[in-house]
């Protein structure tokens, strides 16, 4: 089955620069294989959705990509050079990255949060506020309002949105979701997702965004890559997915029509 | 009161107040650090937590008395009551300098560390921030301790308030007594207000 699939990964073409590269990525924890041989390239601009049940491996996967967990076999190239080339600094701050738990500074306002990278990067302080300034507009929170409040004092959204925003802060060549959207009630959730295609309308990040929901998938992806129990299953554009026979694909597609069709 | 009375108590009080300091000031310096290492070690956490521990568990009088024959730094007199001092304050300080950095949530320890912050701006910026309150705690609990065992040291010659509890309990002089325990009491109370005031302001 998987030959059939593999027939639609794109190779890099002349003008279209992979960022992220999966060469025969594998990771084990003892006799564990939590992630088999995963190949795949992410090119500039688009948003590559990592789709799976639970233990399918694809937080893994996301996590090689900024060196929070390096392959056990093969290797994982951002721009062209080898994570364990990277200086881990340097590859973590050219890299933005959300998670679920969003993970803000309890002790830092919203604008601290924001310019934490940009701080780091001893960027000076004028050109921080206004770039802090930027971004929350960017992500729909007023400054004026937002700027000096901390977390404790944003819903659930808010918190969200503020965490895009600091993944944003340094101009990263490449941003991680890990199901950024998970905890939030569906309508927030909705929200945020059109925020984020707002984003990527203006921004044109390349993305690789981990998920399980199939409708979330569909609605974000420019490709979505289809992971069981660590094994790439498909790699396809939303429509050809849709359209997909494989066991995985239909189970995830169930769920799709399931919801659409409650009887 | 006579003038000779509350002069001297004013010195003893002047004396117990350095003890105490100078004790605190060598334990934060050694219990911080050790503390924050054993969130680095866990294989460290058993011995280190382990020493203070028993340190803990010496009744303080035995402590003092133990350390008498040991060379360097033991003998009569002020040095020596202020290792006790400092033994006896370990346990507190570390326990609650690990205890606030491994409370530090998982998802800001993880992103402070994608964002691509070093070790060291982990600790500073963000681990030390998120456990100052708990850190400051334990060195409340240990200062409050201290101030009170400090009045032992008298027992070896290391002056102090428990001078007057010593000279009282000889000559059955509840007078005497009193003139040690209420000041030591007060400034025990004085200092645990000021750094519950630090605590709070510190970490709103």
């Amino acid at each position: 089955m998987a030959g059939r699939y593999l027939a639609l990964r794109r190779e890099p073409v002349d003008g279209v620069s992979a960022v992220v590269e999966f060469r025969a990525a594998s990771y084990r924890i003892g006799a564990r294989e939590i992630l088999k041989s995963l190949s795949l390239t992410v090119e500039a601009g688009e948003t590559l959705v990592l789709l799976g049940r639970s233990g399918s491996g694809k937080t893994t996967a996301l996590k090689m990509v900024n060196g929070l967990l390096f392959p056990s076999a093969g290797e994982v190239l951002v721009d062209a050079t080898p994570t364990t080339a990277w200086e881990p600094v340097r590859l973590k701050r050219r890299i933005g990255y959300v998670i679920q738990e969003i993970g803000l500074f309890p002790h830092y306002t919203v604008a601290q949060n924001v310019g934490l990278v940009p701080r780091l990067e001893n960027w000076d302080g004028d050109r921080i506020r206004e770039r802090v300034d930027t971004l929350l507009r960017q992500v729909g929170l007023d400054p004026e309002l937002f700027a000096a409040r901390y977390p404790a004092q944003l819903s659930g959204g808010q918190r969200q949105r503020v965490g895009v925003a600091r993944a944003l802060a340094a101009d990263p060549s490449v941003l991680l979701f890990d199901e950024p959207f998970g905890a939030v009630d569906p309508v927030t959730r909705l929200d945020l997702q059109k925020q984020f295609l707002a984003l990527r309308r203006d921004l044109g990040k390349t993305s690789i965004f981990v998920t399980h929901d199939v409708r979330e998938a569909l609605m974000l992806a420019t490709r979505i890559a289809l992971l069981r129990d660590g094994r790439l299953e498909l790699l396809a554009t939303p429509r050809q997915f849709q359209d997909s026979a494989g066991d995985e694909a239909l189970a995830f597609l169930e769920c799709l029509d399931w919801k659409a069709n409650p009887q | 009161m006579n003038s000779g009375l509350a002069s001297e108590i004013g010195q003893l009080a002047l004396e117990h107040l350095t003890l105490v300091i100078v004790s605190m000031s060598i334990a934060i310096a050694a219990a911080v650090p050790a503390g924050i290492l054993i969130t680095r070690r866990a294989a460290w956490r058993p011995w280190l937590l382990g020493f203070a521990n028993v340190m803990q568990t010496i009744p303080s009088l035995a402590l003092f008395g133990f350390l008498i024959p040991v060379p360097l730094i033991g003998g009569i007199g002020k040095r020596t009551a202020i290792v006790a001092l400092v033994l006896y304050a370990l346990l507190p300080i570390m326990r609650n300098t690990l205890v606030g950095i491994l409370g530090v949530d998982a998802a800001v320890r993880e992103s402070a560390v994608a964002m691509g912050m070093t070790g060291r701006q982990l600790l500073w910026r963000v681990e030390m921030p998120l456990a100052a309150r708990t850190i400051l705690a334990g060195i409340r609990v240990a200062t409050v301790t201290t101030i009170g065992t400090a009045t032992i040291a008298a027992a070896i010659g290391g002056g102090g308030l428990g001078v007057f509890i010593f000279r009282g309990i000889a000559s059955v002089d509840t007078a005497q007594i009193l003139a040690g325990a209420v000041p030591a009491a007060c400034i025990a109370l004085a200092a645990d207000g000021a750094l519950g005031w630090v605590e709070r302001r510190w970490t709103n």
